[in-house]
């Protein structure tokens, strides 16, 4: 009996030893040379969880169909980041002793303007799935025309930026002559919300647009948007715009229907994923417009092979990170990137590739996607409208 | 060795404790001079370092002075945001990183003591979980106004508004703190040396004041409120010194972790990092500073090596937690550990194997 | 009218933070002790009636009850193997070990539920009474939260007043020691708190999510705090303050939103509560200790 508590207490010693001897030395786990080791790093617990796993789940499916065509294999280590610049950062330098070559994420925008740094200063190439914010690529003045950030040039986005997004509603609503009066509801506290809010203002003034209402809620009160809806219906808006995420835009138009406002709605692309909501009440959604790059109806075959995975429908995000794990592939295969291609000397080739104007990637999220030095994306964003609980191009 | 007998045991302790954070110091900067430190290490040093710093300032509040904190997070978001922009200020005059980091952490300690003591002065009133929500409130509060805050630099000094970063009207120059977007373009000057040496200032600032006729007051108070003012202390006067002490090492802190990254968010500091913070608090048990830091790296570094068990890791970090608590605190445990301890004395009495 | 029904708004929100902070003050009043996990029993809660009406097609009356008997036994659970053990140590060591039940319930219902968000069925099934011709709307759900919550107040009220049990709490509650030489099983009686307390927490999720159909694992965390924040309010050990708490918390966040800054409305709501707690150290009726639970 004594003996095996002895045991006992020398294998754990011994695990512990290991697990931290590891870690210091950085001796863990390692990538395999003949693999092309891509690292991803997003939120897989706490409250953005759910965009983390979508972007997991993407790549995954996407590295498994690249691994089946039997070229070049890629091993895909995930890291969760909690949706925080010190964790991100954590993940980033575990990554690293891994053996990362190449960098997919991260996935929302606080991780990744940290990240970013670290991956430029190192010379890791990065391509994020989602975090929209220009700060996350730098080089882009703000509202005010200043730049804070230089230009990463090893840092690119497959996603469309925020300040775009805010210029993209403001001329549709223009154009299409959505509204005569527009009611703005966005999130005070989050960075993707107030990115596109703040670019929407500036470009409305300039389009003449009548915004007769704008509020907004924190995280800490995104569940009472009564006051919100009720100034909005109070200023006789005809049209709510949302820059915001579905999770709260469920809980705002079940708030409007019940009180019996009936503006039409129009979102951005973190509104994707509304109708895939278990239990949600899609007659709610009934048209809602919103732009996205990505409609899961039209891309019947990932969808299947999303769902059938795991178990719910694939939104923007899921799609993103599938065309990541494309980009990547592709302008490694051009480039001659493998395995065992140190990740300085991979970074250089891609940054060339991805910036050559011949280098056009097709995907879920647009046909012929290309990159320009400054880090952007140019594909084109698609308006939905909700009919009859499927999203319909307009 | 015979002057370190002839201290007290408590001195003894506190050398103990230097020398356990110099050992480290000097193994680390070693290792990482042979380049055999991970690169996640050497990532985790600086923000451990603010974080040891947190951990032994709350000890001070909650353990020394008996006071439960749960906003200690705010005055570390007071601290960071104050040097993020005290740094942002002097980059064009002051050259020398080293400098500038210095000054910022000066200015962001006094800032969040100047915090601590607007707080302090409605909050010392109340007592017990009163205090410890006003506290949590005082937390959210600064969480949200440092949200809506931007702040700017030109040529003309510092723009303040809490409407937009449009309104700083500013002439060429950049802006500091950007609302919810927080700081960006925060420059990296935090160095782990500048962190060891000012865990080691916390130290001696703290164990001195523990020492000290001030501390031995603090824990009077702390001990025996009524006998203590029976016999002439200000209570209010000692309560002040050490939750304003811990406040402007909190600050100090925060500026430390702010310059490990080059953006920084307000809601980082939130109810949960508070809660963390104390969290290493009582495991390295109440009033015991060398227990503060050593449960600080295990509780930091275990998310850290459980990496590799993906989804896993924050329900066996949550389990490992419970079970710590439990084996640490209760009784049948207690006992026990008591018992195999007794074992193992007896063994080495009798000339057995050597501690283990 | 505008007012009238920021009102009711408010109210709506504050009954949910009180029927939760019931939960809250009935445990803390007992065992002394502040249960941080007491959200994420309501995320659990909120999650099996989900479960049950959503993907078993049960009626909604089934679902209540299926929640409140797992809830409890979830609570009993807990208490039995995370806290019983605790029973004389430091309560900063319990309020910790709740900390790590709340990362556990958490972590375990993201691994369990996934991350994706449910959208909840309300299990109210009246329509919203609509006055002035719609312009002054009073939902469904908030009309059943308000009711729910007055009998739960009462009947807490009578409970812990006029019978044996809720008579042992009381004594319990103030002091252990001379109500265990008094013959009170001072063990069964704090079992038995958790297990009310998490009922209530059971009916408190489905009410919550009801009102606002928002499913995550992090759902119960925000509202936990909030109405941790209402018990206090109220004073917290005090059955009606926890009532009046949430309500009044509920009332002002809508009303700090609507007239004076919608970014600063979680700054305002805490500003309050620290003026509150300045004017009346033990929160609105915390002061009598015979009220007390």
């Amino acid at each position: 009996m004594k003996n095996m508590r002895k045991i006992l207490c020398a294998v754990l010693a011994v695990v512990m030893c290991t697990a931290c001897a590891a870690m210091f030395t950085g001796c863990g786990a390692k990538a395999s040379p003949d693999k092309l080791s891509i690292g991803g790093i997003g939120p897989i617990t706490g409250d953005a969880a759910i965009y983390g796993a979508a972007v997991k789940n993407g790549a995954q499916i996407a590295v498994d169909e690249i691994n089946a065509l039997g070229g070049l294999q890629i091993e895909l280590n995930f890291q969760d980041d909690v949706n925080d610049a010190e964790k991100g950062v954590n993940a980033y330098n575990n990554l690293m002793d891994w053996g990362m070559q190449i960098l997919m994420g991260t996935v929302t925008t606080t991780p990744s303007v940290s990240v970013s740094s670290e991956a430029n200063e190192d010379r890791v190439f990065m391509l994020t799935p989602s975090a929209s914010s220009t700060d996350v690529i730098g080089g882009f003045p703000d509202a005010s025309g200043n730049v804070s950030i230089a230009r990463k040039d090893n840092v690119f986005q497959l996603c469309f930026t925020d300040p775009n997004q805010g210029i993209g509603a403001a001329e549709y609503i223009a154009d299409r002559k959505l509204g005569e009066k527009i009611a703005i509801i966005y999130n005070s506290s989050d960075v993707y919300s107030t990115g596109i809010y703040d670019m929407f203002m500036v470009t409305a003034e300039e389009l003449n647009l009548d915004v007769v209402s704008v509020t907004s809620f924190t995280n800490e009160t995104a569940t009472d948007f009564n006051v919100q809806l009720n100034e909005a219906k109070n200023a006789g808006a005809d049209l709510v715009f949302l820059p915001i995420y579905y999770t709260p835009a469920t809980l705002m138009l079940k708030q409007a229907d019940a009180m019996g406002y009936e503006p039409s709605f129009l979102g951005v692309d973190g509104m994707d994923g509304i109708l895939t909501v278990e239990g949600f009440d899609t007659s709610l959604a009934e048209g809602l417009m919103f732009m996205t790059p990505f409609a899961s109806a039209e891309h019947p075959e990932f969808t299947n092979k999303y769902v059938e995975s795991y178990g719910v429908e694939p939104n923007q995000f899921a799609a993103d990170a599938y065309d990541c794990i494309y980009a990547i592939y592709e302008a490694c295969k051009i480039a001659g990137i493998d395995g065992s291609t140190p990740a300085a000397e991979a970074c250089e080739k891609l940054i060339a590739v991805f910036t050559d104007p011949e280098f056009s990637v097709d995907g879920l999220t647009g046909a012929g996607m290309q990159w320009t030095a400054d880090g952007l994306v140019s594909k084109i964003p698609q308006a939905v409208v909700i009919k009859d609980g499927k999203y319909i191009g307009m | 060795m015979k002057k370190w007998k002839a201290l007290s045991p408590q001195t003894r302790s506190d050398f103990i404790t230097y020398g356990i954070v110099i050992a480290a110091f000097i193994v680390l900067r070693l290792l990482s001079a042979f380049g055999m430190l991970s690169n996640s290490l050497t990532g985790l040093l600086v923000p451990l370092c603010a974080y040891i710093i947190m951990a032994v300032s709350l000890n001070l509040t909650v353990g020394v002075l008996g006071e439960l904190s749960l906003g200690h997070a705010g005055f570390m978001s007071v601290g960071a945001f104050s040097g993020v922009i005290a740094c942002a200020g002097m980059e064009s005059f002051i050259p020398n990183p080293i400098i500038r980091l210095l000054i910022a952490v000066v200015i962001g300690g006094v800032l969040a003591g100047i915090t601590g003591f607007l707080i302090g002065i409605p909050v010392l009133r109340l007592r017990g979980d009163y205090l410890a929500i006003v506290t949590l409130a005082f937390g959210e509060i600064i969480k949200n106004i440092i949200n809506c805050l931007y702040i700017g630099i030109d040529g003309a000094g510092l723009h303040i508004s809490l409407v937009s970063s449009a309104e700083l009207g500013l002439n060429s120059g950049r802006v500091v703190i950007n609302g919810p977007v927080g700081a960006v373009g925060v420059q990296k000057i935090s160095t782990f040396t500048f962190s060891f040496v000012l865990v080691m200032i916390t130290l001696i600032v703290v164990l001195n004041i523990m020492r000290s006729r001030t501390g031995r007051a603090i824990m009077a108070v702390r001990d025996n409120r009524i006998a203590a003012e029976s016999v002439g202390i200000s209570i209010t006067k000692y309560k002040m010194i050490a939750f304003i002490t811990s406040a402007v090492l909190a600050g100090a802190a925060g500026v430390l972790f702010a310059m490990n990254y080059t953006s920084l968010s307000s809601s980082k500091f939130d109810f949960n990092q508070s809660i963390l913070i104390l969290v290493f608090v009582v495991l390295g048990g109440l009033g015991n500073i060398r227990g503060s830091i050593i449960a600080t790296v295990i509780l930091y570094l275990l998310p850290e090596i459980l990496r590799p068990i993906q989804d896993y890791r924050m329900l066996i970090y949550s389990i490992v937690l419970i079970i710590v608590m439990l084996t640490t605190n209760s009784e049948k445990a207690k006992l026990y550990i008591g018992k195999i301890k007794a074992r193992l004395t007896k063994k080495n009495a009798k000339g057995g194997e050597q501690g283990e | 009218m505008t007012f009238l029904n920021y009102l009711i708004n408010g109210i709506s929100l504050g009954s949910v933070y009180a029927i939760i902070a019931l939960g809250y003050t009935m445990v803390y009043g007992i065992a002394k002790m502040l249960n941080f996990a007491h959200g994420d029993v309501i995320m659990v809660g909120a999650y099996i009636s989900f479960i049950i009406t959503s993907k078993m097609g049960l009626p909604a009356i089934v679902s209540v009850l299926a929640a409140v008997v797992v809830c409890t036994l979830l609570g009993i659970f807990i208490e039995r193997l995370a806290y019983k053990p605790l029973r004389n140590a430091t309560s900063l060591a319990v309020l910790i070990t709740a900390i790590g039940v709340s990362y556990f319930l958490q972590n375990s219902a993201l691994l369990i539920w996934g991350s994706d968000p449910k959208s909840f069925n309300s299990i109210v099934d009246f329509d919203s009474i609509k006055l002035f011709d719609g312009q002054l709307v009073i939902t469904a759900e908030a009309i059943v939260t308000v009711c729910a919550c007055i009998i739960i107040m009462i009947a807490l009220t009578i409970f812990t007043g006029h019978t044996k049990m809720g008579k042992a709490m009381r004594a319990v509650s103030e002091d252990k020691g001379a109500a265990q030489l008094m013959g009170i099983n001072v063990n069964s009686t704090i079992s038995m708190t958790f297990a009310i307390g998490s009922a209530l927490a059971a009916i408190a999720g489905v009410l919550l999510c009801s009102a606002y159909p928002t499913l995550l694992p992090t759902t119960g965390s925000m509202p936990g705090i909030k109405a941790f924040t209402a018990a206090v309010f109220g004073g917290i050990g005090s059955i009606p303050g926890a009532m009046i708490g949430g309500i009044l918390l509920g009332v002002i966040e809508v009303f700090a939103s609507a007239y004076i800054s919608d970014k600063l409305s979680n700054a305002i709501v805490f500003g309050v509560l620290i003026i509150v707690l300045l004017v009346k150290p033990t929160g609105l009726l915390g002061r009598k200790i015979n009220e007390k639970v």
